[in-house]
């Protein structure tokens, strides 16, 4: 078979754009950045998780001990209407409730048990393996830690709310106003935020990074501590250390974890 | 030089005016005028220079460890400061208003820290919940 100019051109011009494709696909995919953000999530020695049991938070009722302490300590402004009733477009979250259906989407169906609908779950930052919040901040301003922790540099937000955006899980909130008139008691220990910051839960960074007087580990995020005192619905600790509380219940338990399919690989386990 | 008149003494008026602020204090006896701060006891973290020159160096350095590198605390020839604006500076600089504010007025500029870190003077507009940060 005789190869005329045009249909050599045609070939290689298609073998070109195959080759080169290819190529973009490969690059578009990001596996590479997944790939070494692996590396660095399996290399490194500490990796905190946190493990809620459902059924003995759901157990307490309306229990919001871990939510307040949190709130408190952490200087979260409470912003409600004139009408005292919470203001849903301007509330700033770190860790509050969600129902079942709206927590654990991929979990729900038309024949969801009656003790599932409905059911109040706790919610908060995931402190994912693949961060997409990280991802879209084009100021480096929220990053993740080699402990695993996204945290945010409040410093360097400049309000874009794309990792709002960007958050599957709903776990940002933007400061619309000057949060301080709403902030009903101030902890010395944490600054508060100002106006046009985003914010969310750092899984307790200022209080992992003292130690205990007695024991010499690192102290425990408010909230577990404080639902130990009630209900040990709540168990922290390093996902890389095989003795560890969380390794210890997760072996124990059969877990889910909020939209995993979506590959952010959250840090936040659910016994239901 | 056409209008000799009135150019002449105009320049004299805006030269006047202009260096009003140099005569006025020279005539008040200001020129010499720094600030006066509130130095209390006892070791700062560097020396005095290097902290007139560069504080916000260090503090700038300081924010970039605590929040990137979770690192809270440094040891300045065996004492252990923490690194932080409310809980170490002020920890001796007891007064903003008095060390602060003094220089920043003074040279009109406005360090927008004060926006989210906690001067301690606001302690009597929140009150303090001491035995929650305790634990």
């Amino acid at each position: 078979m005789a190869v005329d100019r045009r249909k050599f051109l045609k070939l290689a011009g298609l073998t070109a754009l195959g080759a080169s494709g290819s190529q973009c696909l490969d690059l578009l995919s990001g596996s590479e950045v997944l790939k070494a953000a692996d590396h660095a999530v399996n290399t490194s020695k500490t990796r905190w998780a946190m493990v809620i049991d459902v059924k003995a938070c759901s157990a307490r009722g309306d229990c919001t001990r871990c939510m307040d302490v949190c709130h408190q300590v952490h200087a979260v402004p409470d912003i409600r209407l004139k009408n005292g009733e919470v203001d849903k477009q301007h509330e700033v979250k770190w860790l509050w409730k969600e129902n079942f259906e709206k927590a654990l989407p991929s979990q729900d169906h038309q024949f969801l048990g009656k003790g599932l609908k409905n059911l109040p779950v706790l919610v908060l930052c995931n402190h994912c393996d693949h961060p997409s919040c990280v991802r879209v901040c084009p100021t480096k301003a929220t990053f993740r830690r080699h402990d695993g922790i996204v945290m945010m540099d409040y410093h360097r937000c400049i309000g874009c709310r794309y990792c709002v955006a960007a958050c599957p899980y709903g776990s940002r909130s933007f400061n619309w106003s000057d949060p301080r008139p709403h902030i009903k008691a101030v902890d010395k220990n944490f600054p508060t935020r100002t106006k046009g910051v985003v914010e969310k839960c750092n899984f307790c960074a200022e209080r992992l990074a003292r130690r205990d007087p007695v024991t010499k580990k690192p102290l425990e995020p408010a909230c577990v501590v404080a639902c130990r005192e009630v209900c040990n619905a709540l168990v922290f600790g390093n996902l890389n250390d095989p003795s560890s509380d969380v390794r210890r219940v997760l072996k124990a338990n059969y877990v889910i974890r909020r939209k995993p399919e979506l590959g952010t690989n959250p840090e936040v386990y659910y016994i239901v | 030089m056409y209008d000799a008149g009135k150019i002449i003494p105009g320049l004299l008026v805006f030269l006047g005016l202009i260096t009003f602020p140099v005569w006025y204090n020279a005539k008040t006896g200001k020129t010499g005028y720094t600030p006066e701060l509130e130095i209390p006891e006892g070791k700062c973290v560097a020396s005095k220079t290097y902290m007139q020159s560069s504080h916000m160096d260090l503090l700038n350095d300081w924010r970039d460890r605590v929040v990137r590198e979770g690192e809270r605390y440094i040891e300045v020839d065996g004492k252990e400061y923490e690194m932080s604006l409310t809980n170490g500076c002020l920890e001796c600089h007891t007064k903003k208003s008095e060390f602060c504010d003094k220089c920043h007025d003074y040279v009109g500029v406005k360090p927008y820290c004060w926006d989210c870190h906690l001067k301690r003077e606001e302690d009597e507009l929140w009150p303090s919940t001491e035995e929650n940060s305790s634990n």
